[in-house]
């Protein structure tokens, strides 16, 4: 049975573009050396490690190289800035502001800070997942020590005010982390702009390879590494550098900037065209997330009355692969905590299906996957006890 | 999802192709089971001749095990006394399926609870109580409903 894929998911992760994996080739074999040894072999791969930093300092606007600390995930970059901001300026306050929409890897490690002593309040958002800057203002304490609330949502795809809130948290000298996991490569990014003292990133997202990433920390902000050991990264991030990971992410990131007007503007067409038909043609459904300010690849509907694991198999079964919103919560049948802070009732968060689209999504498989849904839809709710 | 998550089979066919969907218009007894936690919601309609089990629709939102679930128990109840009904358990519904992934034992449940709930609606009936039996979360076996 040689059924057609469809994907559909790539915010959960991307392929790895076959120009990347072409860059990266040689790092696995004959550039395998440790960039920190003295001889003359080596100093080629610390050669392109230094490429790698610069070429992500300049597409995100870093001052410079020292910047960019690479890391093994968006997990890790997420962990590292806020223990290590939060911890290194633990004399100045001992709380933390975020977001109710943030990814597990920024709300379990705000949790965790209680271990080390730190408080912490959650922003609630509005009904398109938005946080309202004015909140933000209104929960700085004077013992706040750092703000971290995510450039774009995975769920839903919102944009968050990025730039409003680090004006106010830069106004209050408070330090500011945003987790751009799934915005790098799609959304432009000015760090000095956006006010930001940290952000992350993950090569994953960006049809880079997986178990790389990258965090940018401004020079000059106090911190307490996470993972401790050898000197690299400046002592910011012990352990050796993963050469093909660190080139792999500096390619991505190349390439989806230097394509980025031209794969967005196809995405987005793309992303319309599936929000408006399912719109027209489903009622009872529902686009969570903001109607423009969103990331050119999502999207992510609410249908009534009937459940997303259905909706999912069903898909499945014809190849195309979709997620509910939430990686974590997939398949334990808990409705998604993002679309619980938009006000969404959980019977209808439990019909939750989110779509993201990547750069070589057609029209033929957006035609097939209307068409489809629109008979899944009906099959399930036919059977459902909901709909009179 | 890890492989233990994933379904088999047979309750892939019942979610696919599930049996008896839809309601009974004359039916005898109709039993409504919510989850407390989840919202699942199964409604399942029966129709009974000389106390054996002639007919029996369901309606249900759920994932795929809550579907599968109540599909196959409308199988296993046709041609049942009541009385043989009432001895079915999740476990039997577990059984038929092949399995279900351990986050999914709760479909079963709802399944087991919908069916308990139509027949005590179907023996109020009987018994001249007008009183439709919507029974959420009903274990059948308190005895207070005077079934016994
Ligand atoms: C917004 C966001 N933050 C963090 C992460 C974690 O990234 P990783 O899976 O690379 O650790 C993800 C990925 O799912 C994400 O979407």
């Amino acid at each position: 049975m040689d059924k057609k894929i469809i994907y559909l998911d790539h915010a959960a992760t991307t392929y790895t573009d076959p120009e990347v994996v072409r860059a990266i080739e040689p790092y696995f074999t004959e550039k395998f050396y440790n960039p920190s040894s003295l001889y003359t072999p080596a100093r080629d791969v610390a050669h392109a490690v230094k490429h790698a930093r610069s070429t992500i300092a300049k597409w995100i606007r870093a001052n410079n190289d020292r910047e960019i600390i690479f890391t093994a995930s968006g997990s890790e970059g997420d962990n590292a800035a806020i223990f290590g901001i939060a911890n290194a300026n633990r004399d100045k306050g001992r709380h933390i502001i975020t977001s109710a929409v943030e990814h597990p890897a920024v709300l379990e490690t705000v949790e965790g800070m209680k271990r080390f002593g730190f408080d912490h309040t959650i922003l609630p958002v509005d009904k398109f997942g938005m946080v309202d800057p004015n909140t933000v203002r209104d929960a700085i304490r004077d013992d706040t020590v750092l703000i971290t609330i995510m450039l774009a949502n995975n769920e839903v795809g919102t944009i968050q005010p990025i730039k409003e809130i680090g004006r106010i948290a830069r106004e209050r000298g408070v330090y500011f982390h945003t987790d751009a996991v799934q915005a790098v490569g799609s959304v432009p990014i000015d760090v000095h702009e956006m006010n930001l003292d940290a952000l992350t990133m993950a090569a994953h997202k960006l049809y880079g390879p997986k178990g790389v990433g990258a965090l940018y920390l401004r020079d000059g902000v106090a911190f307490d590494s996470l993972i401790k050991g050898g000197h690299q990264e400046n002592g910011k991030r012990a352990g050796t550098h993963n050469n093909p990971g660190i080139v792999g992410l500096a390619k991505a990131v190349d390439l989806a900037y230097s394509n980025m007007q031209e794969n967005n503007e196809r995405i987005i067409r793309l992303r319309e065209k599936l929000i408006n038909n399912i719109l027209e043609n489903i009622p009872d459904v529902i686009l969570n997330g903001h109607p423009t300010k969103r990331l050119p690849n999502n999207t992510n509907f609410c249908f009534k009355y009937i459940d997303s694991e259905a909706i999912l198999l069903h898909l499945d079964m014809l190849g195309v692969c979709a997620s509910s919103g939430s990686a974590c919560s997939s398949g334990t049948g808990d409705p998604s905590v993002v679309l619980k802070a938009m006000g969404i009732p959980p019977e209808v968060a439990r019909g939750s299906l989110r779509m993201t689209l990547g750069k070589d999504t057609t029209d033929d498989e957006i035609d097939f996957v209307i068409k489809n849904l629109i008979g899944i839809v009906g099959k399930l709710r036919d059977m459902s006890p909901l709909v009179d | 999802m890890p492989e233990s998550q994933r379904y088999n089979e047979t309750v892939m066919d019942h979610f696919m192709n599930p049996r008896n969907v839809g309601e009974i218009k004359d039916a005898d007894g109709i039993g409504l089971a919510k989850s407390s936690d989840h919202g699942d919601t199964m409604k399942l309609f029966i129709k009974v001749n000389n106390d054996v089990i002639v007919d029996a629709k369901f309606k249900t939102f759920g994932c795929g095990a809550a579907i599968a679930s109540s599909s196959i128990t409308t199988e296993m109840v046709k041609g049942k006394t009541i009385k043989e009904a009432l001895e079915l358990s999740n476990m039997d519904v577990i059984d038929a399926l092949g399995g279900l992934p351990p986050s999914k034992i709760q479909c079963s449940v709802l399944a087991e609870e919908v069916l308990r709930a139509a027949i005590e609606d179907y023996r109020k009936r009987k018994t001249g109580n007008e009183e439709t039996g919507v029974s959420v979360g009903c274990s059948g076996d308190c005895g207070r409903c005077k079934t016994k």
